[in-house]
């Protein structure tokens, strides 16, 4: 159950205002509860911006289920439900390392430990507010593995000498390079592509 | 291997523009609406004849899905077409290349797939950990319709079509077809039972046809290039190019788009670079997403990647994901892993599922380490069998079918744990030489 946490003020930017308008219009008359995963979407990230934490508090939730006319309680069910609401604080920066089978097959233990020994505790945000560690389920990047997801980006192929160097740079203020961390061209094998090469 | 000449997906590695110029200098939205003027039944009869089978993991053939959508849709009930871009299945990547380097093969095909079923509109679900792949499809789709391609006279014809982009959250029931509809109406993704199926009560109640985002991405190439071109290449009832994501233990782990039928050993010199430490080291492969049942090395060597060759060995192709493990894989933990997965993403609405997926799970630990009684693997065996079969969706199928796999080809290696574990030194004789040397 998510706290009020003392945010029942809670209301959209003129930004997001109109944003949630336009999100709301793109379904039939009616049918408004279908934007329900999207303003979840836009408060979370409001969340982040006002607050450093992107997490849904139970007074935002609810502001959410009143636009749409929906039951609170349905409101509610769906902010449980998906695991990527969050309904406690977290970090600024949210590292999720993908644990399933073939991370796990490419090393994702090591990855896990290599945040643990940067200090991240699994569902705890640092004493320093900016990170929190979740083992999370495929993340659908396999041929990249072992990857993490921190906030909105993948890091992938990595290593636990990478993975500390990208906690290192986001602990200073910067934003690291998503994607291979191996000078790799997206999911084409190491070393370079064995089709299309000749329309490259 | 494919030529180059017979690949759909030309930008899979984002070498090239992934934006409306450089996705028509690659020949997409080239006289749409000359396609379009072959009207919906004639584009229908297309794609059944291409033969193409659903890439979302079932294999249904796409063309005669679509036949189930009405031919005369009543203004009160629009039809739907819903694009099933949450892709979860562990060891599946595809969609994700499809998405951020061609996007407009998917906005096309959306077009034409819309047209055929006589649809209004189209909703693409996709899985809210692809932000970025999401915030790419948006950008095209807004190329899309500042060209005319999509909205109220698509390519200048006079269909009206809309294509909206929908965001998930976190939750791998959604790629459930009936999931994905709850979830994209506003509730929690459960699934409904069906009949009815969803072409007649669907989305909002209406007629929807949900389609994976590869399925509806080749339709394009398809018609363009016409179906006895897709149906020329794979093998009768396998047949077009496929994309295929190996991961795990081969050299150089990618994504590529194949032949159907292509070998098993010649997927893996061709593109990867062979197996992590020789061919010799290939212990097992999970070939299609974690809910197959994985198949043993010397099974799967020469094997054809296609629905029916793997369907032969008890498997399938599922997603074409995959999962390659070399001998230095704790095969029992690598299968608890995916148990772990399957409990944690079950719905929790059908009984069986709910408490088997986590009974499973545990026992499955227990096994890893050997802490069981022998006649817990029968019990296993048992209990996987009164899940699969007994739930609403197949997430009950696809959490016992790994585990069912894993006792059918390395029954002898579980056996040897629990006997060393109880204290009986010597490994019993029914074990392989190759699971010996796995300790």
């Amino acid at each position: 159950m998510p706290s009020a946490g003392g945010f029942s003020g809670f209301r959209w930017t003129e930004a997001n205002a109109l944003r949630a308008a336009e999100i709301i219009g793109r379904y039939p008359p009616g049918r408004q509860q279908s934007a329900i995963m999207p303003l979840l979407w836009l408060a979370q990230y409001q969340m982040l911006e006002q607050t450093g934490s992107a997490w849904l508090p139970l007074p935002v939730i609810e502001y959410v289920a009143d636009q749409l006319q929906m039951p609170r309680m349905r409101a509610l069910e769906v902010a449980t439900f998906y695991t990527m609401y969050n309904l406690k604080p977290v970090g600024r920066f949210h590292v999720q390392v993908c644990g399933t089978t073939p991370c796990m097959l490419r090393g994702a233990e090591d990855i896990m430990a290599a945040c643990r020994a940067f200090g991240l505790k699994t569902g705890e945000v640092t004493h320093n507010g900016l990170f929190t560690l979740s083992e999370v389920e495929c993340l659908g990047a396999c041929v990249n593995a072992p990857m993490v997801q921190v906030n909105d980006d993948f890091y992938e192929d990595l290593t636990p000498e990478t993975m500390t160097a990208i906690l290192e740079a986001f602990a200073r203020g910067e934003t690291p390079r998503p994607g291979p961390q191996v000078g790799r061209q997206f999911s084409a094998p190491l070393g370079g592509p064995t089709t299309l090469r000749e329309l490259a | 291997m494919l030529a180059d000449s017979d690949r759909i997906f030309t930008n899979l590695y984002g070498e090239r523009d992934w934006g409306i110029e450089g996705a028509m200098a690659r020949g997409d939205w080239r006289d749409t609406a000359d396609l379009l003027a072959l009207g919906p039944d004639r584009l229908i009869d297309i794609v059944k004849a291409s033969g193409l089978r659903g890439r979302g993991g079932a294999g249904f053939p796409t063309g005669v899905k679509w036949g189930f959508m009405p031919k005369e849709p009543r203004p009160d009930r629009p039809s739907y077409l819903v694009i099933n871009a949450d892709e979860s299945e562990p060891g599946t990547c595809k969609d994700r290349e499809i998405i951020r380097h061609d996007p407009h093969k998917l906005l096309e095909g959306a077009l034409l797939a819309g047209y055929a079923m006589r649809a209004r509109a189209c909703y693409i679900y996709i899985r809210g950990e692809f932000v970025r792949e999401a915030e790419r499809l948006e950008a095209a789709v807004r190329q899309a319709y500042d060209r005319g391609f999509l909205g109220a006279k698509a390519c200048g014809t006079g269909y009206a079509y809309d294509v909206f982009v929908h965001r998930g959250a976190g939750a791998y029931i959604c790629g459930e077809e009936t999931a994905l509809i709850e979830s994209l109406e506003g509730k929690k993704g459960q699934p409904r039972l069906k009949p009815p199926f969803p072409a007649g009560v669907g989305l909002y109640g209406c007629p929807t046809t949900v389609n994976n985002v590869e399925s509806i991405a080749v339709i394009p190439t398809i018609v363009r290039r016409g179906a006895e071109w897709f149906a020329g290449i794979g093998r009768p009832n396998n047949t077009g190019t496929k994309l295929f994501c190996i991961s795990g233990h081969v050299e150089r782990p990618c994504t590529v788009e194949e032949a159907m039928g292509i070998s098993f050993r010649e997927l893996v010199e061709t593109h990867c670079g062979g197996i992590r430490g020789g061919w010799d080291n290939l212990l097992a492969v999970i070939p299609g997403g974690s809910s197959v049942p994985l198949v043993p090395a010397h099974e799967i060597i020469d094997a054809p990647m296609d629905f029916d060759g793997l369907r032969e060995l008890k498997s399938g192709l599922g997603t074409a994901a995959v999962i390659v493990m070399d001998r230095s894989t704790d095969i029992v933990k690598a299968i608890a892993r995916i148990s772990y997965f399957y409990k944690h993403e079950s719905c929790g609405q059908c009984t069986p599922c709910r408490e088997g997926t986590g009974w499973m799970w545990r026992v499955m630990n227990r096994l890893v380490t050997g802490d069981a009684e022998p006649h817990e693997i029968d019990l296993l065996l048992d209990v996987a069998g009164q899940v699969e079969g007994h739930t609403i969706c197949a997430l009950g199928d696809a959490a016992a079918w790994p585990i069912q796999g894993l006792i059918r080809h390395f029954r002898p290696e579980i056996e040897a744990r629990i006997a060393r574990r109880r204290g009986f030194v010597q490994v019993p004789d029914t074990v392989p030489p190759l699971a010996a040397a796995a300790e």
